[in-house]
């Protein structure tokens, strides 16, 4: 389709640059056509995105909405009634949802930190000058990002087994305490969870490894010259140098965490065990849609997510100019 | 990420070069053991994968697969152990006759020799073991989920959407890149914003849309979306572009080329690193991807892809480890192949279009 949007408009232009050709000396005009010709030829080439955004995006985000005030269910489309409020009401007093929410927060609690600690350690030492064999590393930490999210959960689901997975074993070994039942306890299959993440470190490393190699290595001679230690110029030099990119990587564990799914459908196939403990907010909200089919309370889940994700990075961009240092206005 | 270390060579002191040795050496051994840790779960699919359901409970349990070795004498089994004798040497024998507080061994070097009295308790020696993996997981796992099948959809799905992406995101980041248009930059803010919308918000819409026009249980919900561009890509290979000198693209103008051909001759052969990393990035992400399949394909098990299909694996973990690994090393064979063999460009298109914000 885009193929063909394109050779039309192509014979429309030569046409048109031969006719240019002739009239030479009206300089006004030729600038106007030749804006319109640019703006032709960019529109051209943005209307993919443009027809997708609007079929995609825009127009579903509209019928998410009004669904959130219907009672929809795709067994019966045809009884569809307007409900009002009714959705957000149940929001309000609806115990699952609750739970869903704790779940969702208990997680972001204790897996934010380690999203950006981690990514950032490891950016730190594949930059480190000492090391041999940077590239070999920065690719073996990358690696297990590519690995699907299923074969992590198998793998790591043999690694936190409670009597023969090793790291139990090797807790036994070195510290001598018996290792939690990690994936059928309550209180650690969320700290499980958070183990398993450790794989999905790659992405933000490399950004965070970026963001270490864009800061200007006068700053840390100057720092050197005034007597500072490696340890002071990384909180005094390199953390402000990398705030934007730790900002960014933030906001985008954030809204991921709210949109945590696929690991915690796996381990319980769905059921949230044990005891509701892995029921996230998607999870629900899957569960409300293609599970009971609820659609119309399922839209009215997917709009609060929205909202709520919505505020949260609104909320840290405020936050922002206390802590993230932009050096000189960049776009 | 060229080398920054090619300021003149000073020379050096040994007392420095001892210093410089000694910080290689520890940080070097230090990322040796974290990489480790950090791998340590590939280690364990990779040894569990040639395991069998034996070995891995065998209380006696090995990192590799091994199995207590036994020799046969007149017709009948006997298992070794490790006897230690008066003289100090450990010899590998066979129990032959069990007795609580002595036995009698046979040494399968020298038969001759006849049952030798040992006394001792047979049952606190270590049996022998020997190296004895078993390949019979790969087959069994290959069948169980006929994976032949799972590798057909997800190529199709993968392969198809990385098409479809590339096309469309290339046009349309050419498009942000090079062109003034009126609103251009609010467009292009909108297209950033898409990237923290959480897709549960256009989901279900989606879902009834895909379903009245007949596509629920089909593969286009997975594919044809893809043909309209995506905020990341889009995002990455404008970076790119708006890093190659306009002169080049000003320079075809005037002989005629059209932005089109512009694009053809002067932008894309330019960016191989972006595309290349973008397409990977989008195949890994196609390969991996959960939700959509769950969604759309619900019911429809002969159009999984292997993200989907293999749950299945994961709910017979806890009675066939080996299996759910050989499955496991089935699954990501291929994503790491291609990974390592692009590894260079791939990384370097990351840095390339992560670095400048």
């Amino acid at each position: 389709m885009l193929e063909e949007n394109l050779s039309e408009e192509e014979t429309k232009m030569t046409t048109m640059s031969t006719v240019n050709a002739g009239g030479k000396q009206k300089r006004k005009k030729k600038r106007g056509t030749q804006q319109r010709r640019e703006t032709r030829w960019g529109l051209a080439f943005l209307s993919p995105w443009i027809l997708g955004f609007t079929i995609f995006t825009a127009i579903p985000m509209l019928a998410s909405l009004f669904f959130s005030f219907t009672n929809y269910n795709p067994i019966h489309p045809d009884q569809m009634e307007w409900v009002g409020l009714f959705n957000y009401q149940r929001l309000l007093n609806d115990p699952q949802l609750t739970n869903a929410i704790k779940v969702t927060l208990r997680f972001a609690a204790i897996s934010l930190p380690f999203s950006i600690i981690l990514p950032l350690s490891a950016a730190v030492l594949v930059n480190s000058k000492h090391l041999l064999g940077k590239n070999i590393f920065r690719t073996l930490f990358y690696m297990p990002y590519m690995i699907p999210v299923v074969v992590g959960v198998m793998v790591w689901g043999g690694i936190l087994n409670s009597e023969s997975g090793w790291l139990n074993v090797a807790l036994k070994w070195v510290l001598g305490v018996e290792g939690p039942n990690w994936l059928q306890d309550e209180k650690w299959v969320i700290p499980a969870l958070t183990i398993m993440g450790f794989w999905g470190i790659g992405n933000t490393m490399l950004t965070m490894l970026a963001g270490l190699q864009n800061v200007p290595t006068e700053l840390y001679e100057a720092a050197k010259v005034d007597g500072a230690g490696p340890v002071r110029s990384f909180f005094k030099i390199t953390l402000p140098m990398i705030s934007p990119v730790i900002f960014y990587n933030l906001t985008l564990a954030l809204i991921g965490s709210f949109q945590y799914f696929t690991q915690a459908y796996i381990i319980s196939n769905g059921r949230g065990d044990p005891n509701g403990a892995t029921m996230f907010y998607n999870l629900y909200l899957y569960k409300t849609a293609f599970g009971f089919l609820d659609m119309g309370y399922g839209c009215t889940l997917a709009w609060a997510m929205f909202v709520v994700v919505l505020l949260l990075t609104i909320g840290l961009f405020a936050t922002s100019n206390k802590w993230v240092y932009y050096a000189g206005g960049n776009d | 990420m060229a080398e920054q270390e090619k300021k003149p060579k000073k020379l050096m002191t040994p007392k420095r070069a001892t210093k410089k040795f000694t910080a290689k050496a520890t940080v070097t051994l230090f990322g040796i053991l974290v990489i480790s840790m950090f791998l340590m779960p590939l280690a364990y699919m990779s040894v569990t994968a040639f395991k069998t359901l034996h070995q891995i409970t065998d209380i006696n349990a090995h990192f590799f697969p091994k199995s207590p070795v036994s020799f046969e004498y007149e017709g009948k089994e006997y298992p070794l152990y490790q006897v230690p004798t008066e003289d100090g040497e450990v010899h590998e024998w066979a129990l032959y006759r069990k007795g609580r507080e002595d036995s009698d061994w046979l040494d399968p070097k020298n038969l001759e020799a006849g049952p030798i009295f040992w006394e001792g308790r047979w049952r606190v020696l270590d049996p022998v073991y020997e190296f004895n993996p078993t390949f019979d997981n790969f087959p069994a796992a290959w069948n169980q989920v006929n994976f032949q099948r799972l590798f057909r959809n997800t190529l199709v799905i993968a392969i198809s959407s990385t098409i479809g992406t590339l096309l469309s995101s290339v046009a349309v980041a050419y498009g942000f890149a090079r062109f003034k248009i009126p609103g251009i930059n609010t467009i292009f803010m909108v297209l950033i914003a898409t990237i923290i919308l959480p897709t549960q918000v256009t989901l279900i819409p989606q879902y009834i849309f895909f379903r009245s026009i007949g596509w629920g249980g089909t593969w286009w919900p997975l594919i044809i979306p893809h043909f309209f561009a995506n905020a990341y890509n889009v995002f990455l290979l404008r970076q790119y572009f708006r890093g190659i000198p306009k002169d080049l693209d000003e320079a075809a103008m005037i002989d005629g080329a059209s932005p089109l051909r512009v694009l053809l001759s002067v932008i894309i052969p330019q960016s191989w690193p972006a595309i290349t990393a973008v397409s990977m990035f989008h195949f890994f992400w196609a390969w991996n991807d959960f939700f959509t399949p769950l969604v759309y394909l619900q019911g429809r098990e002969d159009l999984y892809p292997i993200s989907v299909g293999l749950t299945q694996f994961n709910n017979i973990y806890s009675v066939q480890p080996g299996l759910a690994m050989a499955a496991a090393i089935m699954a990501v064979a291929l994503p790491v192949v291609i990974f390592f063999s692009a590894q260079k460009v791939f990384m370097q298109g990351i840095v390339i279009t992560g670095v400048d914000k």
